[in-house]
């Protein structure tokens, strides 16, 4: 029995880090060339669920940042080590904290990595928070007038007013 | 308070078959994921994060009368079966309620509004989960309700916003807009007619994913499939949502041409198979819940193809909520090992059909 077993077989020594996703959690195995062998050919006969798992297993794949490999959030604790394994992070912080390396994860996953839905606009606003605010409910307010959707026009333009300074 | 009285048709109305093409579209979700700042969320929130969370939405509850008229439900005050039961019926998560026995996590809960078939579940893996459950395809009326207790909820509490990366959220595949659509669709025509393999490919090229309602991980039972975006980040919430819509429009015609063709090319095997179904359910002695999903498929296809006159969607929709295990247990009054829960899994179908599904036949 060797010192580091395959998760599936149990009788070779583990050489391959698999990782997969389902249903949004990640799944990391530990095993020899011959299962991991297996189950990349059983992968590729159903339909992928999901593009993440060979975005998310070609991070695997890189070679560490000497920058972020031993960091770890100043508010939570969460280390990039441990981000990595879960693919969860732990606090609004960590988007600071990991920035760069998240960066290229959000590239890989989304596509891009700057939000383009709606803005926030917390309960006490800066003036440019409120601006960017109106500006995307002006879109909004354009979509809902072409699709004659009149009654949301209407609650839009009633929300751009109470934004409108005094 | 274990009978959910006060949760608007007790968290059922979505059951009712009343939205569009719902034989082919079950329901409609779509959640946001919120964050609060300050705390934090997911699996390095500590029980102190947890309870600051829940006590701020608390206040928002006794403050706001009119934003947030509803039941507030607080999983520690439920007993394990009326968990199972709010889970089995699609209103809360598996990570809400724990994934074993003496496992509940710290703050949570669930709000049921009473306006709008809304609900807010409180400390799952991120602080807020708002989401909105509707009958049949209803993407846009979905995407709507939602926004709009978004907005109120948000000038209430101070939600974790990102100049870049937008709304902030424990995995990030869900950073951004915090959105998720997905509806449940019932697909038994591209199945049978062996499309259905590239329509689900066809879907993960356009930026949208999909697994299995039912069972284990992404094994596919009773030939429901749930359809979601993939992406949240980098296109507007309209978009996701329009995007959503279009595409399932197009899966539901595929769906139903391969119905067409069955009927066409296959008549009397495809029908062969409905009566059967529609047979064993209404006689059998012992049904598995995973025999009974695939059971209802072919019924439900056939209703779908107006071969079943006399039965209504409504009552399939009905059919898979009652005969899971937390729900028979609750029926009748004890918990029940795994044969004596499929022999009053068959009583029930049994029961209900004689009742309410009699099919009426004149051959």
């Amino acid at each position: 029995m060797p010192d580091n077993p395959c998760d599936n077989c149990g009788s070779k020594a583990a050489t391959v880090n698999l990782t997969q996703i389902e249903n949004n959690e990640m799944f990391s195995y530990h095993l020899c060339e011959d299962c991991a062998a297996q189950k990349g050919l059983e992968a590729t006969t159903e339909p992928p669920a999901s593009p993440l798992p060979d975005f998310l297993a070609q991070i695997g794949d890189e070679p560490r940042e000497e920058e972020t490999s031993n960091s770890e959030c100043s508010f939570c604790g969460l280390a990039f080590t441990v981000f990595r394994e879960t693919g969860r992070l732990g606090c609004p912080h960590c988007y600071e904290t990991f920035e760069s390396h998240l960066r290229r994860l959000l590239r890989r996953v989304h596509g891009g990595t700057k939000h383009v839905g709606k803005i926030y606009l917390p309960p006490d606003p800066t003036v440019s928070e409120i601006e960017k605010r109106m500006e995307a409910l002006r879109r909004k307010l354009n979509r809902a007038v072409e699709a004659e959707d009149f009654e949301r026009a209407a609650e839009l333009r009633d929300r751009i007013r109470s934004l409108e300074p005094v | 308070m274990n009978d959910f009285t006060t949760i608007p048709d007790y968290g059922l109305s979505w059951l009712e078959a009343s939205g569009d093409h719902s034989d082919i579209v079950l329901s409609t979700r779509v959640r946001l994921a919120r964050n609060l700042q300050g705390h934090a969320f997911g699996t390095r929130a500590r029980v102190n994060d947890r309870q600051a969370v829940l006590a701020n939405f608390k206040e928002v509850f006794a403050r706001s009368e009119n934003l947030m008229k509803g039941t507030l439900l607080e999983m520690k005050d439920l007993g394990p079966r009326a968990r199972r039961i709010l889970l089995e019926r699609r209103l809360v998560t598996s990570d809400l309620i724990g994934k074993t026995e003496g496992d509940l996590p710290a703050g949570t809960a669930v709000h049921f509004s009473h306006r709008d078939p809304l609900s807010v579940m409180v400390n799952e893996e991120d602080h807020l989960r708002v989401q909105s459950l509707l009958s049949g395809l209803r993407i846009q009326e979905s995407w709507e309700i939602v926004d709009s207790l978004d907005e109120e909820l948000g000038q209430e509490l101070p939600y974790a916003f990102h100049h870049e990366f937008g709304f902030l959220t424990s995995c990030p595949t869900n950073v951004g807009s915090g959105l998720r659509a997905s509806v449940f669709m019932h697909l038994p025509g591209l199945v049978l007619t062996k499309e259905i393999g590239k329509v689900l490919q066809g879907l993960t090229q356009v930026g949208l994913t999909f697994r299995g309602l039912y069972g284990e991980g992404s094994d596919v039972v009773g030939n429901f499939f749930q359809v979601s975006n993939q992406t949240t980040l980098g296109k507007s919430e309209e978009d996701l949502v329009d995007h959503l819509d279009k595409i399932v429009r197009q899966v539901i015609q595929y769906e139903m041409q391969a119905r067409q063709v069955l009927l066409r090319d296959a008549r009397g095997v495809t029908e062969d198979k409905i009566w059967r179904a529609y047979g064993l359910l209404r006689y059998a002695r012992a049904l598995s819940f995973e025999e009974l999903m695939n059971l209802l498929s072919g019924v439900r296809l056939g209703l779908s193809l107006k071969l079943l006159p006399g039965l209504r969607v409504y009552t399939l929709n009905k059919m898979m909520i009652f005969t899971q295990s937390a729900h028979l247990e609750q029926a009748v009054g004890k918990d029940l090992g795994s044969e004596e829960r499929d022999s009053h899994r068959a009583a029930y179908v049994r029961r209900i059909l004689s009742s309410e599904g009699d099919v009426i036949t004149n051959s």
